[in-house]
Parts: structure tokens; C-alpha cells; sequence
């Protein structure tokens, strides 16, 4: 009987991956190809330094994804405070000792590869937040205390994020806290009074911006003042996406990025170069590519029989939600440029490293969906 | 129970929430796939513009020049295949050890060394650099053969004007070189064609038919990154050449005049009466305007510039000159026409002649005697002239002498630094120097000193409306669009009209009011040459067929005083600067003209002995090239 209840609840190795969500699974292998893809042609169209990377990240990251899905969402639950606060170490490890780079200091050298620890807070605070929300009862949610842990949580890392300095980092992590906040049911009053605070305070927000930040909102409200400096990028981003049509300019193709005129192409714009080779046909295929991945995740949210689980995975589908927003809202010209990576396309070893332990935890949840959390 | 309720209601709201949370999500990827739309579908035209404007970057090479050609076709202006030698700095491994092997392939002087470094560090690495303008064959066969070891070294073929008659025609065509930047500013079609290491006309003809001398730039297209380094060529599309311009000059004529003035100072215009194509213009001495193409060198331009000669100065046009006793026909004519003398109205030369206490003398100390006009014009005789002019008064004596062209643009406004001249009268004195007219100096301009100042090729036109019969020519000497034959300008001058050359109207241009003074005067010049003891009477030709008429002229350059006067000094005894200079006009062949020219050699000394001269050799020429001009009228017709 004891042996037969430890059965019933620790699920075999063969029932794990018959458990795996293939869809979300399909839909995450299609994105990495085409991530690769898109590469090479910002290589130029030969596997250089960039194509090369990206893939041995895909090919490490990709099995880790498996690798965490395979632990129970109860072991997620139950290390969700502790991995939130050895990323707070290390934020502030990075503060101190972390390497400079272009005028920030965000990264630590681990010998194989450089860590970016705030990329990684975007998952850990959706953890810790989930966690939170699960253990408390309902009606203790908008508790003046309550309230104060949830919104320590969420500003004691960006006030690190902020000062490395690194804006759009930033912005993503309250965004994904702040939704957690939401979905945990917050009163709706709490957050109206904050977004009118927040529309009252902008001037002094922005006086406390610095000055390459005040350019870049500038710039993006008139493009056109500084074609050169500051609207440089934006416009010829612009240039890229809109003289790519309805079909695209054709792979390898893309006459913006291939003579250089687009910045950051690797990183930030890489949606940029996508849309000019493949058009616009393309670029609503790599949105539905981006939809079928948050649905499924939102899918296995609402199957999920712990409000952990159910909390992570709504919070971690609006995550990436919040990602392609921002990053397309920036490189079609509808935002200000902030920096902030494209999931699984964009170059950037932290980003996927993020993004893969998340879906890694989805999967997770997945597999574990009818798990019960105390 | 109750918590179990609790962890219900809690899911109650997390998936309530969720779905407005999604509801937000599908409006802003709407959103996000409208803005799409707009750039991508709605847009796109203006982005594809927008990037190929991005990529595609026109380079403009140097126009190719327009010929200018003599009367006969032959290029007097042409262009030439230069070889120059070109360094791409981004190829090159050394570029210390390749300077210094060019050094010594072409011998380059460390200045221009230097210069190079310089033009290395202000250009970008993939701007070639021009090492050599223009290498001789050898030079440019040496460096081909040790291209192995100059990597990074492009030997480059291009074209450039080049004048094959070297300095024959300076002053008609003037030369081309770099632009300075008001130049560029002022002429648009400069401004638009413009590319670094294109030459313009700076002077002449080639500065006055710019806009038609030009060229179109051929473009080549390039595809370019963002650093506007090319990377692959598109498209190469060819300039035109610029029009071809046809002069009315002579090569063989203007040689000849070159050769007689002998690097003297001086001017030689020969001009066509009928149709007023100027033949030939040359000022001496002259310059080579290849030297200007690739930058004259410091030594060469002091040289050319300290010449006591003047050899920059354009004296067919710019050069102004007392006429001397070449006035005389015209005095002579003007007394006529006013009816103030006949043929035989005569006057006694005493050697000189006494107005109000001032001694006006004769160039002939012991006096000509009684002398007629016909007479008076053979020997030149002042006296009779100052006695005419008395009687003429200044104010007849100028309406006649600009009716025929004096004090006024030969050209028009075809050269900029053509001057006007000048013939006074008493309103002129009275307006510019505030002073009312004195009778003496009426006596002084009827002999052509005093303020009356000539410009070689007025002289030469004054010469050809006289010879014509006395009719308006306008002289020319492009080859326009609506040229006029000889046989058509003589015949219509004889009718008693004239072609407007602009219009091709016959338009009444006469000169005169009896035709018969012009005859006269005719008859006098040809004397003056033809007879004995006329003044050119040694530089006559009897042939009939080369025969002409003229009248020589010594104009002074300063006052003579009594003591210079009586010391009756040879030429060579007088300081250069003092000496007079020579003048001689002319038209032949006497029955029958064709052409007028006109003669000046600075401080020559008298016209009969320095200037008369040059016209016997040259007529025997001119009459000689007739028939091979008259051959050429069917005229290649030439817009311009």
C-alpha cells in the first residue's frame, strides 16, 4: 500500500516525457531552428561567431529545459524563496565585482560563458511571487502587510537592475511582478491609484532619468531631429521593416542588415532583420509561432491544480508576452528604444538561459499539473 | 473545508483575471500586427525608396570636354589619355615601404611625399589617392612592371584637355583647371557636374562656352554599406562629351602670326570683311596652357608672370594702343563724308604748324609741301591731317570713327577681359575730366594721339568696313548656328545690305553716305603701299593676286622734346620702355578684298620699318589659304 501511494505520486520517466506538452515543445524547436537561422544571415550568410554561439546555447540550453521539467513543480514551489534570494546575491554580487561593459555593469564572468543575473530575476520574481500568492489566504491579500512584502519583493531587485543601469530590464521585472499582483487579486483600485500617481510623478521620473535615457524618449517621439545620432536606429529600422513588403526581400537578402545599416542586429533588432527577409507574411507567422507558445502555457495554467503552478505559468505566458511587446513596440517605432532581447531569436546566452528554465518549469507543471501544493 | 474554499475562490479569481489579462493580449498583438501593416504593406513603397537610398550611392566621374576646332576641323582643343598612378591605402601592407619605392620609380620630391601622407590621413582608407597625374608612357610602363611588389598601387587610365598646338592659341582659347570654390558657386551647371580633379575654362573661350564645353558626368552606381564603402558596382552609365565648337580661326594663319611676331610684344588680328570671321588673333609673346593642367609649377608660372613682355595679357583684346596715323583713314573719311575737304583740297606742309603759340609738328622735319588727301595719306603727312581735323572739329571726327567700331566691344561679351577703348569728344572731356575741349587737341587725335585709345582688333574691324565698301560686320569667331557664306555676306554688302548673322535678316548697315569717299579712301591707302614714297612702299607686292592696300601708324608712347627731337635718335639708342610702337592695317587682295588685319608691335619704333613688313609675308599666306576656305563653306552646322 505504501509502496503502491509512492507510485501514485512520483510519476515514472516513461510517463514524464509521455507528459511533456509536444506542442509547446514543437512550437520552442521551430522557434530555435529559425532563431539560427536568422543568424546566419546576420552573419552575412556564413556560420561565424554569432551562428556558431547561438547554437551551442540552443544545444545546452535546450536538454536544460528538459532537465528542469523533469523535477516536480513542488520542488520549484518549494525553492522558489531561495532561488529569488540567491539572485538578489548575486545582483548585488554584480554590483561590486560585476564586469563593465558600454557603460553598464550587468554581467559575471562564470569562465564558460558570461551571466547576466537580472535576466534571470524575470523568472525567479514570477516564482517567488507565485509562491507567495499561493501560501496567502485570500482575504489577507490586500493586507497592509501583504502589500508591503509583494512590493519589497518587486523593488528590492530593480532598484539593482536600475542602477547597473539598465532601464528595460527593469521595466520587464515590475511588469512581470506586478502582474502576479494582479492575477493574485489585488484590488483594481490599488492599481488605478498607482497608474494616476505614476502619470502624476512621470515629469519627475524623467527628471531623474539620465540623459542619454531622456534622448532616447526624445528621440522616439520625433525620430526624424537627429537622423543621424539618436533616430538613427529607429529610422532605419523603420527602413528595414517596411521596405521588406508582403513577401520579404528573401532569405540572406536583406540589404539594410547585410551593408550594416541596421544596429544591434544580432540582439535587440533582430525581429528587424526577420521582418525585412521574410516580410510581413513572416513576421504574422513568427507572431503565431509567439501566440501557440503563450497559449500553452496559459493552457496549462488553467489545467494546473496548484495556484503555484497556475500563477507561475499565467504570469510567465504574460512574461513573454510583455517581451515580444516591448521589442516590437521598439524596433516598429511605437515605443522608445529600451533595450530588451527577443525570447529564444534575440543573441544573449542570460536571456535564453531565462527563458528555457521558464519553459522548463512550464513543462513542469505540465507534467505535474494534477500535483496538489499544501 | 474553509481553506479548501478559500484555494477555490483564489483560482475563481487568478482565472478571471486571466482572461481580461488575455483579452489585453490579442488587442495589442492586433495592434502590433496593424502597425506592421502599415509599414510593411501600406508603406512600403516609400521604405524601398528610403533603403535603396540607403544602398545605393551614385559616384560621378569628370566630364569629358567638348573639341574646339579651327575652320578646317582640326582640334585645336583636345583631349588626351593621361596615365596616372593611384595608391588605395586599405590595400596596402606598407605603406612607408611603398612610398618609398615610388619615390624612387617616379623620382617624387619629398614634398609631394608629404602631401601624400596628408591626403592619407584626411581621406578614408578605401578613397584612392592620386599619387601622379600624369605619368609619361615610361614612368607608367615602370610601375606596371613592378606592380608585383606595389600592392595596393592602381595605375589609371584617364582623360584630359589637352592643346596640341601648345601656346599658337592661348589667348583665343584660354585654359582649364581645378575650379576654386566661388567658381563652383557661381556657375550651377559647374555646382551639379562638379567631382574632385575636374578642370574648368578659366579663361577664353573655354571659360565663355563652359556650359557647352562641359560634358555630362558619367555615374556610376555602386551598392554601398554603411560606411560608404562600396561593395558591389550596379550599373555604369556613360556621360555625354561636350559640344563641339567650331572657330573661324586659321591653325596655319595664327602659326604664321606666331612665327612673325618672333616672341616680340605684339598683336596680329586678321579678320574676313564680309563676314567678319576673325582669322586669326594672336598676342604675342604667348604661354603654353598645357602648363596650367596639372598645376603650374612655382618656377614656371614667376617665369611666365615676371616676363616684362606680358605675356598673360591678351593684347589683341586688352592691349590699348594711341592709333596712330592708322586713324588717318578714318579722318579722312569723316572730313570727306561731312563735306569739309575734296580730293583736291591741299595743304602746305611746312614740317610743322603753329595754333595759338603751341608748334604741332610733322613727322617729316623739312615738310611734305603741298600735299592733296591722296597724297597726305601715301606719305602720312601730319600737317595736312592737324589742318583737316581743325576744320573738322573732334565731335564729326567721333561719330564717323565709332560708327566704324572704335570705343566700342569688337566681341561683345564673348571675352571677358575685352576693353572698350576709347574715342574722345568734347562732351566725353567735359564729363570725365571736367575740362572744356582745346582746339590742339583736335590736331593731335586727327593724327591718333592724344586720348584716343585703340584695341588691336578695332583697328582690325575699323580696316575691314572701310575695305568691304564701308558696311557693319560683326565679327565672329565661333562658327555659329546660322553661318553665312562668303559669296552670300559679299553679295548682300554689295546690294547695299548686310546679313545679320543672329537673325540671317538683311538688315541696311551702311557706314557711309557717299559711297564714293570710301573709294577715296580706299585709293589712298593703296597708295600709301602701292606707290612710290608712300610709307610701305617697301612691304608692297606687285602680284595683283596678293596685292594690298594699307596705312602704317607710329604711335608715340611719350612726348618728344625738343632736345630727343633734334638728337633724332636710332631705335636702339632708346630706352625699350620709350620706344614708339609699330602699327600697320591693311586689306587685299586690293581688287577684289577679302581680308583686313592689323599690326602692332609694342616699342617697335615706325610702322613702315617693324610692321609693314609682317603684313607681306603674311598676305602672300592668307590669299594662298583662300581658296582651301572658301572650300570649306559647307559649313558642318554647330548649335550652340
Amino acid at each position: 500500500m505504501f509502496q503502491h501511494d509512492r507510485l501514485s505520486n512520483e510519476i515514472t520517466l516513461f510517463q514524464k516525457i509521455k507528459n511533456l506538452d509536444y506542442i509547446l515543445l514543437i512550437s520552442v524547436i521551430l522557434l530555435s531552428v529559425l532563431s539560427i537561422f536568422v543568424m546566419y544571415s546576420t552573419d552575412g550568410g556564413e556560420i561565424l561567431f554569432h551562428t556558431k554561439n547561438h547554437f551551442v546555447k540552443l544545444a545546452v540550453f535546450f536538454p536544460l529545459m528538459i532537465f528542469v521539467a523533469f523535477f516536480n513543480i513542488k520542488f520549484w514551489h518549494n525553492f522558489s524563496y531561495i532561488i529569488y534570494f540567491i539572485i538578489i546575491l548575486l545582483l548585488i554580487y554584480v554590483s561590486f565585482f560585476g564586469i563593465k561593459s558600454s557603460g553598464s555593469q550587468r554581467w559575471m564572468d562564470l569562465y564558460l560563458f558570461v551571466l547576466q543575473p537580472s535576466e534571470l530575476m524575470k523568472i525567479a520574481i514570477i516564482m517567488c511571487l507565485a509562491k507567495y500568492f499561493h501560501r496567502i489566504k485570500i482575504e489577507n491579500v490586500n493586507s497592509f502587510t501583504s502589500i508591503t512584502i509583494v512590493l519589497s519583493i518587486i523593488i528590492i531587485p530593480i532598484i539593482f537592475v536600475i542602477s547597473q543601469p539598465d532601464l528595460g530590464t527593469s521595466i520587464l521585472i515590475a511588469l512581470s511582478g506586478l502582474i502576479i499582483l494582479w492575477l493574485g487579486g489585488m484590488k483594481i483600485k490599488y492599481f488605478i491609484y498607482s497608474f494616476i500617481t505614476f502619470l502624476i510623478s512621470l515629469p519627475f521620473i524623467i527628471s531623474f532619468l539620465k540623459p542619454y535615457q531622456k534622448l532616447r524618449i526624445l528621440t522616439f517621439l520625433d525620430p526624424d531631429r537627429d537622423p543621424l545620432g539618436a533616430g538613427y536606429q529607429i529610422i532605419q529600422s523603420k527602413i528595414a521593416i517596411g521596405s521588406g513588403g508582403l513577401n520579404g526581400k528573401g532569405f540572406l537578402k536583406g540589404t539594410q542588415s547585410y551593408l550594416d545599416f541596421l544596429p544591434e542586429k544580432h540582439t535587440d533588432f533582430i525581429f528587424t532583420l526577420f521582418s525585412e527577409e521574410f516580410g510581413f507574411i513572416g513576421s504574422v507567422g513568427l507572431l503565431i509561432l509567439y501566440s501557440i507558445i503563450i497559449f500553452r502555457i496559459v493552457r496549462i495554467g488553467t489545467i494546473s491544480r496548484s495556484n503555484f503552478a497556475r500563477l507561475f505559468c499565467f504570469g510567465y505566458a504574460f512574461a513573454i508576452f510583455i517581451y515580444i511587446v516591448v521589442n516590437l513596440s521598439m524596433v516598429l517605432g511605437l515605443l522608445p528604444i529600451v533595450g530588451s532581447p527577443l525570447p529564444i531569436m534575440s543573441y544573449g546566452g542570460s536571456s535564453m538561459l531565462a527563458t528555457m528554465i521558464g519553459f522548463g518549469i512550464v513543462l513542469s507543471a505540465k507534467i505535474n499539473h494534477k500535483q496538489m501544493i499544501a | 473545508m474553509i481553506k479548501s474554499n478559500s484555494g477555490i475562490r483564489k483560482t475563481d479569481v487568478i482565472n478571471r483575471r486571466m482572461f481580461i489579462i488575455g483579452a489585453a493580449k490579442v488587442v495589442v498583438f492586433v495592434g502590433i500586427v496593424a502597425r506592421l501593416f502599415s509599414l510593411q504593406i501600406n508603406e512600403n513603397k516609400k521604405y524601398l525608396t528610403l533603403s535603396d537610398k540607403n544602398r545605393i550611392r551614385e559616384w560621378k566621374l569628370p566630364p569629358t570636354r567638348g573639341n574646339i576646332v579651327d575652320y578646317f576641323g582640326n582640334i585645336i582643343a583636345g583631349n588626351l589619355k593621361v596615365y596616372q598612378l593611384h595608391i588605395i591605402p586599405e590595400q596596402v601592407e606598407n605603406f612607408n615601404y611603398l612610398l618609398v619605392r615610388l619615390k624612387n620609380l617616379l623620382n617624387l620630391s619629398d614634398k609631394r611625399i608629404a602631401r601624400i601622407n596628408k591626403l592619407k590621413a584626411e581621406l578614408k582608407p578605401w578613397d584612392s589617392i592620386i599619387v601622379s597625374e600624369n605619368l609619361s608612357w615610361s614612368q607608367f610602363v615602370k610601375i606596371n612592371n613592378y606592380l608585383y611588389d606595389l600592392v595596393g598601387v592602381k595605375p589609371v587610365m584617364t582623360i584630359s584637355r589637352n592643346y596640341p598646338f601648345n601656346d599658337v592659341y592661348t589667348h583665343v582659347l584660354g585654359y582649364v583647371s581645378q575650379p576654386n570654390e566661388q567658381e563652383i558657386l557661381e556657375n550651377e551647371i559647374i555646382q551639379e557636374r562638379f567631382v574632385p580633379g575636374m578642370k574648368i575654362g578659366k579663361l577664353g573661350i573655354e571659360k565663355r562656352l563652359e556650359n557647352h564645353l562641359i560634358g555630362t558626368n558619367a555615374i556610376q552606381r555602386y551598392e554601398v554599406n554603411a560606411y560608404g564603402k562600396r561593395i558591389n558596382q550596379l550599373e555604369h552609365q556613360k556621360g555625354e562629351q561636350g559640344s563641339k565648337i567650331r572657330l573661324t580661326v586659321d591653325t596655319e594663319i595664327q602659326k604664321a602670326c606666331g612665327k612673325l611676331l618672333n616672341e616680340k610684344a605684339g598683336s596680329i588680328s586678321v579678320m574676313d570683311i564680309y563676314t567678319g570671321d576673325i582669322i586669326a588673333m594672336y598676342s604675342s609673346p604667348s604661354y603654353n596652357p598645357n602648363l596650367f593642367l596639372f598645376g603650374i609649377s612655382q618656377d614656371e608660372w614667376q617665369l611666365i608672370r615676371n616676363n616684362p613682355l606680358k605675356p598673360l595679357i591678351n593684347k589683341t583684346l586688352s592691349g590699348l594702343y594711341s592709333p596712330g596715323s592708322t586713324i588717318k583713314p578714318i579722318v579722312a573719311l569723316s572730313a570727306l563724308e561731312n563735306k569739309v575737304i575734296d580730293t583736291k583740297f591741299k595743304v602746305k606742309c611746312t614740317g610743322k604748324m603753329e595754333l595759338y603759340g603751341q608748334t604741332f609738328h610733322c613727322w617729316k622735319e623739312k615738310g611734305h609741301g603741298w600735299v592733296s588727301l591722296k597724297n597726305a595719306m601715301k606719305q602720312s603727312c601730319d600737317t595736312y591731317f592737324y589742318e583737316v581735323a581743325r576744320l573738322l572739329g573732334v565731335d564729326r571726327l567721333n561719330i564717323t570713327a565709332e560708327k566704324f567700331g572704335l570705343g566700342k566691344k569688337v566681341l561683345g561679351d564673348y571675352f571677358d577681359n575685352e576693353k572698350k577703348g576709347l574715342f574722345p569728344n568734347t562732351k566725353w572731356k567735359k564729363n570725365n575730366l571736367g575740362k572744356g575741349w582745346v582746339l590742339g587737341e583736335t590736331l593731335i587725335t586727327g593724327i591718333g594721339q592724344g586720348y584716343t585709345q585703340t584695341t588691336p582688333l578695332q583697328l582690325c574691324m575699323m580696316t575691314a568696313q572701310i575695305a568691304n565698301g564701308g558696311f557693319a560686320v560683326k565679327p565672329k569667331i565661333i562658327v555659329d548656328s546660322n553661318p553665312i557664306s562668303y559669296e552670300d555676306a559679299k553679295q548682300s554688302m554689295e546690294s547695299g545690305l548686310l546679313f545679320d548673322t543672329d537673325s540671317v535678316e538683311l538688315l541696311d548697315k551702311k557706314l557711309f553716305k557717299n559711297q564714293k569717299n570710301i573709294k577715296i579712301v580706299q585709293e589712298a591707302m593703296f597708295a600709301s603701299t602701292n606707290e612710290r614714297f608712300g610709307t610701305s612702299y617697301k612691304s608692297r607686292i606687285d602680284d595683283p593676286k596678293y596685292q594690298f592696300a594699307g596705312k602704317t601708324g607710329t604711335a608715340q608712347v611719350k612726348r618728344i622734346s625738343k632736345r630727343e627731337r633734334e638728337l633724332d635718335l636710332e631705335l636702339e639708342q632708346i630706352p625699350y620702355k620709350d620706344r614708339d610702337h609699330a602699327l600697320y592695317i591693311a586689306f587685299g587682295p586690293y581688287v577684289n578684298p577679302r581680308y583686313a588685319l592689323s599690326i602692332i608691335v609694342e616699342h617697335g619704333g615706325s610702322g613702315s620699318k617693324a610692321a609693314a613688313p609682317i603684313a607681306k609675308k603674311l598676305f602672300k599666306l592668307i590669299i594662298d589659304r583662300h581658296d582651301l576656305r572658301n572650300k570649306q563653306s559647307n559649313f558642318e552646322r554647330i548649335t550652340i
